[in-house]
């Protein structure tokens, strides 16, 4: 069975997701079972994928027993390897995290909500271990659907926002499916280490051009990069805690997986780097981007949004880190991969909380929480000291790294962009610490002490593990970058 | 000021990817890389590595059939969110109307009482006045069995002609839908509930992921068909040809059963009364 | 000059798709009913599967259907007889995502009304400011 682990990490959960829809109609009790077991085993199969890619090296798997270009293959390498992981776990942790408020805001439609959780996190496996481009683009869309599904349940404005993400996501992906066919006019080929092979010969055609311009466009659509990031904060904000947990984390992260994934390896380096001159054009789109959703976060009211622009800003690092060129800035790009995943779940974990227990998340619900939620609030401590990147938390460390690469690219402007954010992080959450710390509560009781009135244990603890795992990849750090990320750079980077 | 720059950039990206043509290979050039690459494989291997004359069917089902079992999860996906974001259980209202069909009278029931679901002679409206379409009902009727049966040979005959799963469940969810627009919802949803229809959809689409991993329970790749020539007592050839009718059936069943359900959910925003 | 002519004369096929595209989008980011926007979405996506079927044209070719069937094992299929069945495959998954995104979007549309009783953007901003103050 352990040659069958491509096929596996995506096929368990696939066939679960239909058999909780199935059993959502028949007996509801069972959906989080059945949720929990997909997870479990698309954790383990992800787990053993990359052990199996650090032995050996890489896995490749025809599906339908059919060769590449002729078949579909699956390529794991070391970068595939990573981002399963980090998907997979986030989205094993986020399972347990959210099983109050999904009981709590959709008693009824259990069957659905675990069935759309399900697949939308297959969709997302299924981006990340694939090798063919055009299967990328049908399970991108599974990703989107069940996205849009997911955070249009909210009340109020949470529709007309989800809406507004559909068209904007459409053209994202409909833009990466055109790029994927000028492609296939010029090479005959979908697979990617097929067309990666083709290219070279013509590299000075137009059409190689256009498909690498329309492509990064449609991606920089869809992970929310400036100036095409305004479906974001208002999806994000209006959506139920039980999605959005999931969600954020993830969606933007993958998305600058596909980047790195078609910026590296189908336009190899020689194309992306020293042919093309839109590099020094994007580290400087990066760096207005992280700016300006800098300080766009400062006009915020609301935990939520401020934390969907802070998103923004971190994907501004991940592509700038990209374009950088160098070792070290790719390197940092692909560390801050798994450490902003971590973070975001973190944050949005906490604010979930605050959210379950306050029914409100503006700054002027948030006064005394830190003595009514001491546990939340100590978690939204570590994850904001993360985003700011104070040592030994993992975000310094990617932070490190990305400074480390824009000066040796001599990219000032990066370098001042990513102190600028870090300070204007300081003030953020300096600024909810100070209103729930050093405010008194709402309520005076008698006694003159509020009392603790923490979440469940089953939303708390997840929230605890992911905090500490903060510290545990802070410092283990080295090891990831020399173990596993210097491998999945491609040859020929400085 | 929101229509200029919105034209512009339209205009740009257009002007754009029209000097991209440039490079294009020449209309119909049968030596373009496109044509030279991978499909030649596909037309000629087609008969003999699967026996189905029809390429399409047999790349979109054999050779890419991963492809496709996930644009069947993307239409289920469809059918779900449909589900999730507008369903809604009302309450049953205390007033209901009825329509006397001989006669045309509209009667209006209070205080919660109801008369039989299935009569053939009250028709339940939601609205005080509904048109009464004797030529809609019968020419629908009529017509109806014989959408089906071609819808059923469009499925079964993908393998020699245009035609296959995706095709045939969309002629089959049609009729449905005709019965739908041409009776009321209510007698649809009599015919075919809205549980009916989920948990055929469900099988439709674990048909095509389970003979998937039957194939790899027997020890072959995920959905390499040859593998099924162990159960089917064929050789390995003709078991993907059969392969390929299964997943075919599979795919069909959910088309059918998603496309009447996301009109149930949408034609009566959710609440299952009446419909168009 | 000539170049920009010369393209104009050649490939003017491959035009069609350009500008049903851009009509598309153009209805997407400009409309302020939600409806219009929708079928703006579908036009540029119908668009894009144009182009992908105009990729396997060949002159001279008929449909991917061997018409002799399994009695032709002396037959030789030649691929110059045949059009590329590559696109129409990755078209049908195309078609069939599109109408899955059309009925989401539908969906979403229709809660959207249940909401603010319009479906016009501009009445819902003007509510939601109102809302606000």
């Amino acid at each position: 069975m352990s040659n069958h682990f491509p096929a596996l990490i995506i096929v368990v959960p696939l066939l679960s997701a239909f058999l909780i829809a199935a059993t959502g109609w028949i007996r509801r009790i069972l959906c989080f079972p059945i949720a929990v077991f997909a997870m479990a085993v698309s954790l383990y199969c992800a787990v053993a994928l990359l052990l199996k890619v650090v032995s050996n090296g890489q896995v490749i798997y025809h599906l339908g027993g059919w060769s590449p270009p002729w078949g579909i293959a699956y390529q794991i390498d070391y970068l595939n390897g990573i981002v399963l992981v980090v998907v997979a776990a986030v989205a094993f942790i986020n399972l347990f995290a959210t099983r109050s408020s999904v009981a709590l805001e959709f008693p009824e439609k259990l069957g659905p909500f675990y069935a759309l959780y399900v697949l939308f996190v297959t969709g997302l496996l299924g981006i990340v271990v694939t090798g063919d481009a055009f299967n990328l683009y049908v399970l991108l869309e599974i990703a989107a659907l069940t996205g849009y599904a997911l955070l249009g349940m909210g009340e109020g404005r949470a529709p007309l926002a989800s809406l507004n993400y559909v068209f904007m996501g459409t053209i994202g992906a409909s833009f990466y499916l055109l790029g994927i066919g000028y492609l296939y006019l010029a090479t005959g080929s979908l697979n990617m280490a097929d067309i990666a092979a083709l290219l070279p010969e013509i590299y000075h055609s137009k059409v190689v051009l256009l498909a690498f311009i329309i492509c990064m466009t449609g991606l920089f659509i869809k992970m929310a990069m400036f100036p095409l990031h305004l479906w974001l904060p208002d999806a994000y904000a209006y959506s139920p805690s039980a999605s959005i947990s999931l969600i954020a984390p993830l969606t933007t992260k993958v998305m600058v997986y596909v980047m790195i994934r078609i910026a590296l390896t189908v336009f190899t380096p020689r194309f992306s780097f020293a042919s093309l001159k839109v590099s020094t054009s994007f580290v400087w789109l990066a760096a207005i981007a992280i700016v300006m959703a800098s300080i766009l976060a400062l006009s915020q009211r609301s935990v939520k949004k401020m934390l969907a622009y802070i998103i923004i800003a971190e994907v501004g690092y991940m592509v700038g880190g990209l374009w950088l060129g160098n070792r070290n800035g790719i390197t940092g790009a692909i560390l801050h991969i798994i450490n902003d995943a971590a973070m975001t779940l973190c944050v949005f974990l906490a604010a979930g909380n605050l959210l379950f227990k306050l029914k409100q998340d503006s700054f002027d619900h948030l006064k005394g929480v830190f003595r009514k939620m001491p546990f939340s609030m100590a978690a939204l401590v570590i994850g904001a000291l993360s985003i700011i990147g104070v040592p030994p938390t993992c975000g310094f460390f990617s932070k490190w790294y990305l400074i480390l690469g824009g000066v040796d690219a001599g990219q000032y402007g990066f370098v001042a962009a990513l102190i600028f954010s870090s300070l204007v992080n300081v003030v953020l959450f300096f600024r909810i610490f100070e209103i729930g710390f050093f405010e008194p509560a709402q309520e005076h009781h008698s006694s003159g002490s509020t009392p603790v009135e923490e979440v469940p244990l089953e939303m708390l603890v997840p929230l605890m593990v992911v905090a500490a795992l903060l510290v545990i990849l802070g410092f283990y750090t080295g090891d990831i970058v020399n173990n596993l990320i210097r491998f999945a750079l491609p040859a020929g980077i400085a | 000021m929101n229509k200029t720059i919105g034209f512009i950039t339209v205009v740009l990206c257009g002007a754009m990817l029209l000097l991209g043509t440039a490079d294009f290979p020449h209309w119909g050039d049968p030596q373009s890389p496109a044509s030279r690459h991978v499909s030649p494989y596909y037309i000629e291997k087609s008969i003999p590595e699967t026996s189905v004359p029809n390429i399409v069917t047999a790349v979109l089902a054999d050779y890419r059939g991963y492809d496709t079992m996930f644009e069947t999860t993307v239409i289920f996906t469809a059918g779900i969110a449909c589900f999730f974001l507008l369903r809604i259980r009302r309450k049953e209202p205390i007033i209901r109307y009825y329509r006397h069909v001989p006669t045309g009278i509209t009667l209006r029931i209070e205080k919660g009482a109801k008369l039989p679901e299935d009569s053939k002679v009250f028709d339940r409206i939601d609205t005080l006045y509904a048109p009464h379409d004797l030529i809609n009902k019968t020419t629908a009727r009529l017509i109806i069995p014989f959408i089906l049966i071609f819808a059923l040979y469009v499925i079964a005959h993908g393998h020699h002609s245009p035609g296959g799963g995706f095709q045939g469940g969309v002629i089959l969810g049609a009729a449905i839908i005709l019965f739908a627009i041409s009776y009321d919802l209510r007698s649809a949803n009599r015919k075919m509930s809205e549980r009916a229809a989920a948990l055929l959809s469900t099988t439709g689409v674990f048909i095509y992921a389970g003979t998937g991993a039957l194939c790899l329970l027997l020890a072959s790749n995920f959905l390499d068909y040859s593998a099924l020539a162990l159960i089917l007592g064929v050789d390995p050839v003709t078991a993907r040809s059969h392969g390929i009718l299964i997943v075919e059936i599979g795919v069909g069943l959910t088309v059918m059963a998603v496309m009447v359900w996301i009109y149930y959910n949408l034609s009566s925003r959710g609440q299952h009364d009446e419909g168009l | 000059m000539d170049d920009i002519l010369s393209i104009l004369i050649s490939k003017y096929n491959y035009w069609g798709y350009i500008i049903l595209m851009m009509v598309g989008l153009y209805a997407l980011i400009i409309k302020k009913n939600l409806v219009k926007k929708i079928i703006g979405m579908s036009i540029m996506q119908t668009a894009i599967i144009f182009f992908y079927v105009s990729i396997g044209v060949k002159k001279n070719a008929t449909i991917p259907i061997i018409t002799h069937g399994h009695n032709g094992a002396a037959d030789i299929v030649r691929a110059s007889d045949y059009i590329n069945p590559l696109p129409h495959v990755l078209m049908l998954t195309a078609i069939v995502v599109a109408v899955a995104t059309l009925g989401v979007a539908l969906a979403l549309a229709i809660k959207v009304y249940r909401h603010y009783g319009t479906l016009e953007e501009d009445e819902i901003h003007d509510f939601l400011k109102k809302q606000a103050e």
